[in-house]
């Protein structure tokens, strides 16, 4: 790219002589300020959780200290600043919902200020072997657009970096994109975009995410899949945001199919899961839970699948031992949420003959089951990630909540666990939250607050439970009463109508 | 069931859960399978197994003894990323990843010694649910 610049050309700038001399001088500054502010390339979707999978990654890719300078749900492009900039190429190599991370060579509001911006930073990042490279330029629009007629002369602005090796559209060392974001005009009808841009960037691509792993682990290619099975791309950034990684042990204590374990196993924790439903873990022949790990070859980092309920689970009382917890527990929309225990108490304690010989001990046994609350069983998976996470460990779980009771719908909290993300998917009628915890070390607990919840819970369980599992279940009664009218509720609920629109919305999610 | 899953539970019923070790097992019918080896996950988990408790397992399995006391790892020398360590400490941790990883229960019973519950295990899937009486 030739230096000079045209006046004609109305993306260039004239650059003052002490600005050309700067750029002239390419050698190595050892005390210049190196490049530590990065963009960050998300995709414009999933918007709520892009944020906290990558604050989640800054913690596994270990950059240190990184400075959130410029983002918006609105926009595609972030920027960031790095405590530990050498780091940055592998931010996001994990990444589901970051495309790729660019070094921020200049930003500005039109071409003038990014080109200034651009002459200041630059200076003494580089020697001149750098220049030489083969390079290629890219721009990218968001919201509006850029004629194909002007492209030339836009990327032409920018020859005063004076990039000297050839120009190679596949596979070039240096690969530079400008980015334009531009908003839109609603006084116009229709709204269309503004026909310059707010913001444009440039940035020297240096890594990119792992979209791929979304497609590679979709549903619809999976051997092994049920009702619940949770879609790929969202069980990647959960695992993602539960710091799951190599070494690592992982856990879902409502696995079913085994969805978010595949997840986890995927970035190299070795995965547990297990369930009320012995048929959901177990599967059948081909088609099983270590059948899919198989299938994915992630053998390596099967841990294990039980039955068990978590309730009365099998795991040693208050061994700290997992480094994330993850899990969509059920949501009772269909039969209401069920634990093991008798309906009536007094039943409880006698061993049940038939045929001469115990009960529970034959085969066909199905142990009785008794309501369960959701906000309990919220309850009860804070109890045991603070008990069995290690400190710092993460639990990340899901929860269904309606629309209409966002903002009064309390989320659940436990003194040992710190709440450090929630992120939001909406449907048609319903909602559902990612909520991230890290546990907290043990001096960072208040531990009073722990023991008078252990008090309290005591308190609860020892309280007769007769009440109805409507009553129970907050998210079950609000999805009969609230997603239609009265009346229609109840004949949907008679019908089984609504659970079937529930599995509808399931499945259009798992196609999203 | 792996053996390093064993090693993380114990009987699912309250009562029961005080009590150490709880659960032994029986008729049990082994399988191995090969595994990619990994000393670093090894070294992570080690701290987290209960030693005894793995003794116990091991020697009920009919393995050969392990060590009087939990193996001292010395830390990672600097460079070393995949936690290798010396020549001595990659025979230990090789010994344990067959044992705890490549080690499983396909079929049988984990007993409790306590209350007497028996758990069944078969195709290598354990099944934790209480009858009502235990509940
Ligand atoms: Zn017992």
């Amino acid at each position: 790219m030739a230096s000079e610049s045209t006046t004609s050309n109305p993306f260039a700038t004239v650059l003052s002589t002490e600005a050309q001399e700067r750029l002239s001088n390419r050698k190595l500054a050892p005390d210049a300020k190196k490049p530590d502010e990065f963009i960050i390339y998300f995709a414009q979707w999933h918007t709520t959780f892009r944020l906290a999978e990558l604050q989640a990654l800054a913690e596994i890719e270990g950059v240190g200290k990184m400075e959130i300078l410029k983002y918006s749900e609105q926009s595609p492009y972030a920027i960031v600043k790095l405590e530990h900039p050498e780091k940055a190429n592998v931010l996001i190599r994990r990444s589901i919902l970051a495309k790729s991370i660019f070094e921020l060579w200049g930003s500005g509001t039109d071409y003038p200020t990014i080109h200034e911006d651009v002459c200041k930073r630059i200076q003494g990042w580089w020697s001149d072997d750098f220049y030489k490279l083969p390079f290629k330029f890219e721009i990218e629009c968001f919201l509006g657009k850029r004629p194909g007629d002007q492209h030339r002369n836009l990327v032409e602005s920018f020859s005063y970096i004076s990039l000297d090796g050839p120009i190679r559209m596949k596979n070039a060392d240096l690969q530079f994109a400008v980015m334009e974001e531009y908003s839109f005009d609603n006084s116009v009808n229709p709204p269309r975009a503004f026909d310059s841009p707010d913001l444009i960037l440039l940035g020297r691509q240096i890594g990119t995410g792992n979209r791929s792993a979304a497609l590679k682990y979709d549903l619809k290619k999976r051997p092994y899949i049920g009702t619940t099975s949770f879609d790929a791309e969202l069980t990647l950034v959960t695992a993602n945001i539960a710091l799951c990684g190599p070494a690592k042990l992982a856990y879902d204590p409502f696995a079913g199919t085994g969805s978010f374990l595949i997840a986890c196993s995927h970035y190299g924790s070795i995965s547990f899961g297990s369930d009320i439903d012995g048929r959901q873990v177990r599967g059948k022949k081909n088609r099983s839970v270590v059948g899919n790990y198989q299938h994915y070859n992630l053998k390596s980092f099967f841990g294990d699948v039980f039955t068990a309920d978590i309730t009365n689970s099998p795991v040693r009382p208050g061994l700290q031992f997992l480094d994330s917890i993850v899990c969509d527990p059920p949501y009772g929309v269909r039969e209401g949420l069920k634990v093991l225990g008798n309906r009536d108490p007094t039943k409880t304690k006698e061993v049940i003959y038939r045929d001469g010989t115990p009960r529970h001990l034959q085969p066909d046994y199905v142990p009785p089951k008794k309501p369960y609350s959701f906000v309990q069983m919220l309850d009860d998976i804070l109890d045991f990630s603070a008990e069995h996470l290690v400190d710092g460990g993460r639990l990340v779980m899901w929860m269904p909540t309606a629309n209409e009771d966002l903002v009064e719908f309390g989320r659940p909290s436990h003194p040992a666990l710190e709440e450090v993300a929630v992120c939001i998917q909406s449907f048609n009628k319903w909602s559902r939250q990612l909520l991230a915890y890290r546990r907290r070390n043990k001096d960072e607990i208040d531990m009073k607050a722990w023991e008078e919840r252990r008090e309290n819970k005591k308190y609860v369980a020892s309280k007769d439970q007769k009440e109805s599992v409507d009553e129970l279940n907050f998210f079950r009664k609000k999805y009969f009463e609230g997603f239609k009218s009265k009346e229609a509720a109840e004949a949907a609920e008679a019908s089984g109508d609504a659970v079937e629109q529930l599995e509808v919305e399931k499945l259009n999610l798992k196609d999203a | 069931m792996k053996l390093l899953t064993a090693n993380f539970i114990t009987c699912s019923v309250k009562s029961c859960q005080s009590v150490t070790p709880a659960l032994s097992f029986r008729d049990a019918e082994l399988a191995r399978e090969e595994i990619d080896f990994s000393p670093l996950f090894l070294r992570n988990i080690l701290p987290r197994i209960d030693w005894p408790l793995l003794q116990r397992t091991a020697k009920e399995l009919g393995f050969p003894a392990l060590p009087e006391t939990k193996p001292e790892l010395s830390p990672i020398a600097e460079g070393d990323e995949e936690g290798v360590g010396s020549e001595e400490e990659q025979k230990l941790l090789k010994e344990l990843h067959s044992l705890l990883l490549e080690t499983s229960v396909q079929s049988g019973k984990l007993v409790c010694a306590n209350c007497g519950h028996e758990y069944p295990i078969s195709q290598g899937i354990a099944n934790f649910l209480l009858p009502n009486h235990l509940v």
